[in-house]
């Protein structure tokens, strides 16, 4: 009996539904903790992020339309998809990081949790960070939470999953569309997670997915004149400022979080108000 | 027939100007070493001289904010905290009339919209405000928010009272104290003001007042014992604090420029639309960062809507802004109206076409008559630009989509107005146009209690409501 030979998954970019390589044909080698080769990911182009860009901004006008219940469906059908390839990621995780399975499935369980409590978020952020505005005046005057446009992120460098999601599903619970760098060192996790999003109908465009080196991305974003917002979490705090600096340009939104909550999803939100004469 | 109206002037016996003046810091006036004159702009009558502040004594007036935040302010509970912020918006309504004349005499603005709209909504940011300081833990940001400590707060001169009440106002009652410094050609309401924080006892040091001109403003910007800045101003100031405070743990807010439609649908209620192109145009001579300078017409009705308003503009009363008929004051600056006359200009030789309402120009001072420029079309820099003045650009469109997309084309998000009968229809124009503040049928309508703000490159952050409330305190899960 000869033993089979893997079939192994060549890891490629996610850019508007589809899974390109790098249109610079750049990869660069992932190993695991032992110094092992696990996979040849994209490295990722200045003109894979403007494609990213451009699908991002042409999907947001149709996912900020769609209902907020709609969302919350699409956002709690990524945790089924999730759910159902748990051991797969598992197992990924466990490969690139050497973290221990109990480890592993914690942040696999983490993540699928985390899908599931923002995908109830999306019909419920306008009603507490909306008003109806007491003005002093026959007027009708309200205010509401709407998506901000096209969101970059970087995502942590680990944990290379939950950090992933955290990053991705406050931004699109308002209806941004987003465009996120995986983690540099693990990006495994987020080009099969990429797979997840493909089977969970969410449209093509709202989600995009790059591998890549940070330093060489980020000021990319910081400098795009078509990204409204920057989740720089996942970068090191000494880089912030020269971001931030670069992002002044069209005085994007620049933040870094410490944690879930739904200030996340708020940050890259705009508020509007509305007036409107009261009277016969 | 013709109406003649008699001269209507408000008496300025109301207000006394000093000769000049300091700044305010520690609870104290204090002599400035370099003095500038302010200008009436209506008459370019000297009105007094004020101080240029220079590092010595920005960091005096920080030093003073900091003494105050630790010894007084920060230790203080809310409630009583809140009952000075009431205690200054009684005293402003006391003293409405010197505020409204000084204000008109400094900034060139009618006496009927100083005493109309900047002082009664000044006095009423400080009465909302002074509500919130006791309930701050109600407010969406947790148990517990923080002040920042101190804030730098920069404001502009086209509503220099109602500025330093959008900014003082909340920063005192979230528990910050300021350092704030007033437009370098309409400091003296903020100076007046000083007098109203002693009036009200106000622990020395909780406002402190440095005037000056953008030099000074740097400074305070730049300053490493300010936590907080807020600005209102242009949008390329506004890019140039936004790099400057990059690198360090200051908090900013931004309220910078605009260049908002104002659309005029088919189904509009003309009349009414009219008066309301009128107001978002010329109120306040068009020193309005949200108003309503790019006129977008149907074309089916654009040809009425451009006659009747020709019409209305003929009455508009251009003249003395002291006098209590006077419906279109003076430029606030030679520097202004050379920025209006020159981009106006260029509105000619780009192929608009301009028309002024014939009105008869006081021969001192500065004033742009009411003007309009049909045929603009989208690339025209008068379509583009923010001219802050009484410049309105006129452009059509066929179909609401067509309008939705002129309006959005612009990297400006400021302000916005509608103009229909039919709900539907507003209510749509209201969810596609991305700007911060959407006036349907009206304009350039405030309130304390309703946020007001930009998207995209007209700022950060808003004011009024728990929103502009939630810039000055911490308590949000990101730097």
């Amino acid at each position: 009996m000869t033993n089979r030979i893997d079939v192994k998954k060549t890891y490629k970019l996610f850019i508007n539904g589809a899974f390109p390589r790098s249109e610079s044909g750049r990869t660069y080698e992932v190993k695991n903790a032992k110094g092992v080769f696990i996979a040849n990911p994209s490295l990722a182009s200045r003109k894979d992020l403007k494609d990213a860009v451009v699908a991002a901004r042409a999907a947001q006008p149709g996912w900020n339309k769609a209902t907020a219940y709609n969302k919350g469906q699409i956002l709690y059908r990524i945790a089924e998809m999730l759910e159902g390839r748990r051991a797969q990621f598992v197992d990924e995780i466990i490969s690139v990081t050497g973290a221990t399975k109990v480890k592993a499935e914690k942040e696999v369980t983490n993540s699928v949790d985390r899908l599931v409590w923002y995908a109830g978020w999306t019909d419920k952020i306008s009603s507490l960070s909306g008003a109806l505005n007491p003005v002093a005046g026959p007027y009708y005057n309200f205010t509401i939470p709407e998506s901000m446009g096209v969101i970059a992120a970087i995502a942590p460098e680990n944990p290379s999953l939950l950090g992933l999601i955290d990053s991705i599903a406050p931004i699109i619970v308002g209806g941004n569309t987003v465009v996120i760098l995986a983690s540099n060192k693990a990006p495994l996790s987020a080009m099969s997670f990429a797979e997840v999003i493909a089977t969970s109908d969410v449209p093509a465009g709202v989600i995009n997915i790059l591998t890549g080196k940070k330093e060489e991305i980020a000021p990319w974003i910081a400098s795009h004149m078509d990204i409204d917002g920057f989740d720089i979490s996942g970068l090191n705090s000494k880089s912030h400022g020269e971001i931030r600096i670069a992002g002044a340009e069209n005085l994007k939104r620049i933040y870094a979080f410490k944690s879930a909550d739904p200030g996340r999803i708020l940050a890259f939100l705009e508020h509007k108000t509305v007036w409107h004469p009261v009277g016969l | 027939m013709s109406f003649e109206y008699a001269p209507a002037p408000e008496s300025r016996a109301v207000v006394t100007i000093k000769p000049k003046y300091g700044h305010f810091i520690g609870g104290k006036f204090v002599a400035g070493t370099k003095l500038f004159p302010t200008i009436n702009p209506a008459t370019e009558e000297i009105l007094s001289h004020i101080a240029l502040a220079g590092k010595a004594d920005v960091d005096a007036a920080v030093k003073a904010a900091r003494k105050a935040y630790t010894t007084t302010w920060s230790k203080m509970s809310g409630k009583e905290r809140g009952k000075y912020l009431f205690r200054i918006a009684r005293i402003m309504q006391e003293r409405a009339r010197e505020f409204a004349v000084l204000e008109t005499l400094d900034n060139g603005k009618p006496i009927r919209e100083s005493r109309d709209v900047d002082v009664p909504l000044a006095a009423a940011h400080f009465f909302y405000h002074a509500g919130w300081a006791d309930k701050l833990e109600y407010a969406g940001l947790g148990t517990s928010p923080k002040a920042h400590g101190v804030a730098g707060q920069i404001i502009p001169w086209n509503f220099p009272l109602l500025m330093l009440a959008w900014k003082v106002a909340p920063a005192l009652a979230a528990g910050n104290t300021v350092v704030l410094k007033p437009a370098e050609t309409t400091s003296l309401t903020a100076l007046l003001f000083a007098e109203v924080c002693q009036q009200a006892e106000l622990p020395a040091g909780v406002v402190n007042i440095v005037t000056g001109d953008g030099t000074t403003g740097a400074m305070i910007v730049n300053h490493p014992g300010i936590d907080k800045i807020a600005f209102t101003g242009s949008t390329e100031v506004g890019k140039i604090i936004a790099r400057a405070v990059a690198p360090t743990h200051k908090s900013v807010t931004l309220e910078l420029g605009g260049k908002a439609a104002n659309i005029v649908f088919e189904d509009a209620a003309i009349d009414e639309a009219v008066e309301g192109i009128v107001n978002g145009i010329f109120f306040n001579q068009g020193h309005v960062c949200c108003a309503g300078s790019r006129l977008l017409l149907q074309e089916n009705i654009a040809e009425e809507v451009v006659e009747k308003l020709k019409s209305r503009m003929t009455k508009i009363r251009v003249a003395d802004p002291m006098d209590k008929n006077t419906d279109l004051g003076a430029i606030n600056s030679k520097e202004q109206l050379l920025k209006i006359t020159e981009l106006s200009s260029v509105g000619d030789s780009e192929g608009g076409q301009r028309w002024s309402a014939p009105c008869e120009l006081p021969s001192k001072g500065f004033w742009f008559a009411p003007t309009i420029f049909t045929g603009v079309s989208q690339s025209h820099r008068i379509a583009r630009e923010e001219i802050f003045g009484p410049v309105l650009s006129v452009l059509t469109f066929r179909t609401p989509q067509e309008a939705i997309d002129k309006a959005n084309n612009t990297p400006f998000g400021l302000s916005a107005g509608i103009w229909s009968e039919k709900g539907s229809k507003v209510l749509w124009a209201s969810q596609q146009l991305r700007a911060g503040v959407i006036w349907a049928n009206t304009f350039n309508k405030f309130d304390p209690t309703s946020p007001f703000g930009g998207y995209k490159e007209s700022g950060w952050g808003r004011e009024g409501g728990r929103h502009g409330l939630s810039a000055y305190l911490k308590g949000v899960s990101h730097d």
